[in-house]
């Protein structure tokens, strides 16, 4: 087994993908380098990032595939699941060799856990378009926190940027310790290495605006009068709304609301 | 803004609005103007109640009064509840404040009707106009339509809102007549052709001037409720489909009726809110929309009820069963659409697959594809069952495979004992 590490960025990736070709390495075991584990048989390659060869190998791609295949191997890669480089090597390998587009051929298992994966991720997306909830501070930052399980922030961007024109906005990866920052012209990735627990009363208090409370609140009304108790259904409630992503939810915070629903 | 009376203002006029069935926010094509606020687009749930259903806008009535008295209604004006009213620039704020948090997709406003039905409607549509002059708000805005309305008003509020509705509210005039003594089904029809042709008109505009002003991108949807009154599932879906055919009509929604009054005319309160029924109503009405059903199919004078405890695509597979196996590998998208337990996607799936290798049972099954139900349908060149089945047995094998939490409301009208 040859062993082809990157450092872990897309472009880095890329470029793996170009020298496996480069260098004829067969037999590839491609990882990040931050998590290869040393092999006492076969060779170790590094890759280094070259913007060069990364575009090569985009470009190829995007000559061979839809977009949405070349954005499916994207999600992949977002998806950080451990040996996916593996598949998308793969995939990217079948079908460059194959005259014909293959990249719907589900028969094949590369394609379709290429498939699979990117719905998941994509899935992923669309909970943070939903479950994103942004707290005005005392600045007119738009403020959120979040956790999502696969690397996502990336595919969110322009759906804020579109929605949010005109506010400034932050969301923050609890988890992966990055955030994107929109400063009314543009979209930037940011890295602060900060944790406040964002529920927290006291904090609250501190940082955001007066009336940011009084909007958690009644938001917070509105969600429980818009039930109908009568048609209870907690099963449906945790399959749409699992409970990893309360935590950063004011309406699933603990409260009792002012005026009881029927 | 006083916190607390606005607090409850919300919890009395989200809680009379929220049996108002639509949720949906998507169909919409409204884009982000001049770096304004929001935009419109596949629709998102941005929440979902302790009853499952989605939050996806801010429904709420303008106020509650109502000078009109459906024994359906909660807001029906013989009823002991507390009033409120919100004035115009509160539920402004509100849309804006609760969007820019990203908690909605947008307004959905209706209202009591107060004065007249004009008059109602003039606030409605100055809210919305409100939104979109002051606040630049591309977001999606629903109002709905009071019936017996003036056509000025209704132009006007096409012009600010994506979708307009009007309730249809019973399925026959009859039970309307029974349970809304105050309305008349033309109040309801009039509006919806009114509204019906300014869409196409509209359309035909924007074919010869591209920035002719959008009116209602959204379409029009109605509702009714189900289970008040002993309307047949053929009765509702014959009129459903008549919305579709006539009304261009986006949607057609179907609200079980949660009981919530003494009224004799009316199912007691602590009867079960017919939540399998108003299921079925969903997947037949779905069958029609998406699966190339026509309305006689799923229903007909031989076959006036859904059944309650298979699905509607399921039994009218069932009373077919001439019509299978299907091969997969051959046969139509239209014919393996009509397969029990696959959907439309999963059958682009089978059709993209078997461009490149006939597909086996394997291979659906790899492509995440059950075939639990579609068994006793499907053959890839040789049938996945080799014995023959009577609908029966089929029936009885599926049904024995799952169980409902919801058997013991199985049964589709109302027992005596």
């Amino acid at each position: 087994m040859n062993i082809v590490t990157y450092d872990g960025s897309w472009q880095g990736f890329l470029t793996a993908v170009f020298e496996i070709y480069e260098y004829k390495i067969t037999d590839v075991n491609c990882c990040n380098m931050h998590t290869a584990h040393a092999s006492l048989f076969g060779k170790i390659h590094h890759a280094h990032t070259n913007v060069v060869k990364a575009d090569r190998v985009l470009t190829s791609l995007q000559k061979k595939l839809s977009a949405t295949a070349v954005q499916n191997i994207y999600k992949n890669f977002l998806s950080e699941i451990s040996g996916v480089e593996n598949v998308m090597v793969r995939f990217i390998q079948y079908v460059l060799a194959n005259p014909q587009k293959v990249e719907n051929n589900f028969s094949n298992s590369d394609v379709l856990k290429i498939h699979q994966v990117s719905k998941k991720v994509h899935r992923e997306k669309h909970r943070m378009d939903a479950f994103i909830r942004f707290q005005r501070t005392k600045d007119d930052l738009y403020f959120a926190m979040v956790k999502p399980d696969f690397d996502v922030l990336p595919l969110i961007a322009p759906h804020f940027e579109k929605r949010y024109a005109d506010q400034r906005w932050l969301i923050y990866d609890e988890h992966r310790k990055y955030g994107i920052y929109y400063d009314l012209q543009n979209v930037n990735e940011v890295s602060i290495n900060f944790s406040i627990d964002v529920q927290n009363a006291a904090t609250v208090a501190a940082i955001y605006s007066e009336e940011e409370i009084l909007y958690q609140t009644l938001w917070q009304q509105y969600f429980s009068s818009v039930n109908i108790k009568a048609r209870k259904n907690t099963k449906l409630h945790i399959q749409h709304m699992p409970r990893r992503y309360w935590k950063f939810l004011p309406e699933k915070q603990p409260h009792v609301p002012k005026y009881a629903s029927k | 803004m006083n916190a607390d009376r606005i607090t409850e203002k919300l919890a009395i006029l989200a809680d009379a609005a929220k049996y108002d069935v639509s949720c949906s926010s998507s169909g919409s094509n409204r884009q982000n103007k001049n770096k304004g606020l929001g935009n419109t687009g596949n629709g998102i749930c941005h929440a979902y109640t302790e009853d499952g259903r989605c939050v996806s806008l801010l429904k709420i009535l303008l106020t509650n009064v109502c000078i009109f008295d459906c024994a359906y209604c909660v807001s029906r004006k013989s009823n002991d509840v507390k009033r409120a009213a919100f004035t115009v620039q509160e539920v402004v704020d509100l849309t804006i404040n609760f969007y820019r948090r990203n908690y909605i997709e947008g307004l959905f406003i209706s209202s009591g009707i107060f004065t007249n039905a004009d008059f109602t409607m003039e606030r409605l549509v100055l809210i919305a106009k409100k939104l979109r002059t002051e606040e630049n708000f591309n977001g999606y805005i629903h109002i709905k339509t009071i019936p017996g309305a003036s056509e000025d008003i209704i132009k006007e509020a096409g012009l600010w809102a994506d979708r307009l509705s009007i309730n249809v509210e019973m399925p026959t005039e009859k039970s309307l007549a029974l349970l809304a003594p105050d309305k008349k089904r033309i109040d309801m029809i009039a509006p919806m052709k009114v509204v019906k042709n300014l869409i196409i008109q509209n359309k035909e505009e924007r074919k010869i001037f591209k920035k002719a002003p959008l009116f209602a991108p959204a379409g029009q949807s109605t509702q009714m409720v189900i289970g008040a009154t002993p309307e047949t599932d053929l009765e509702i879906l014959y009129l459903a489909n008549g919305f579709y055919k006539t009304m261009n009509m986006r949607r057609v929604y179907y609200s079980g009726y949660v009981p919530i009054s003494n009224d004799n005319r009316l199912p007691a309160i602590g009867t079960p809110v017919p939540m399998v029924r108003e299921n079925r109503l969903y997947q037949a009405d779905w069958l029609m929309r998406f699966y190339g059903f026509k309305v006689q199919e799923i229903v007909n004078p031989l076959n006036p009820l859904l059944d309650m405890d298979i699905d509607p695509k399921l039994s009218w597979a069932l009373r077919n069963m001439h019509l299978f196996p299907v091969d997969i590998n051959t046969a139509a998208y239209e014919m393996i659409l009509r397969v029990p337990g696959i959907g439309v996607q999963n059958a682009k799936k089978i059709i993209t697959a078997r461009r490149f290798a006939a597909v086996t049972f394997g291979n659906l099954q790899k492509m995440g594809i059950s075939i639990n139900r579609a068994r006793y349908f499907i053959s890839a060149g040789t049938s996945f069952e080799t014995k023959d089945w009577l609908p029966q047995q089929i029936k009885h094998a599926i049904l024995a495979e799952g169980s409902s939490k919801y058997k013991p409301n199985l049964s589709p009208q109302m027992a005596l004992f």
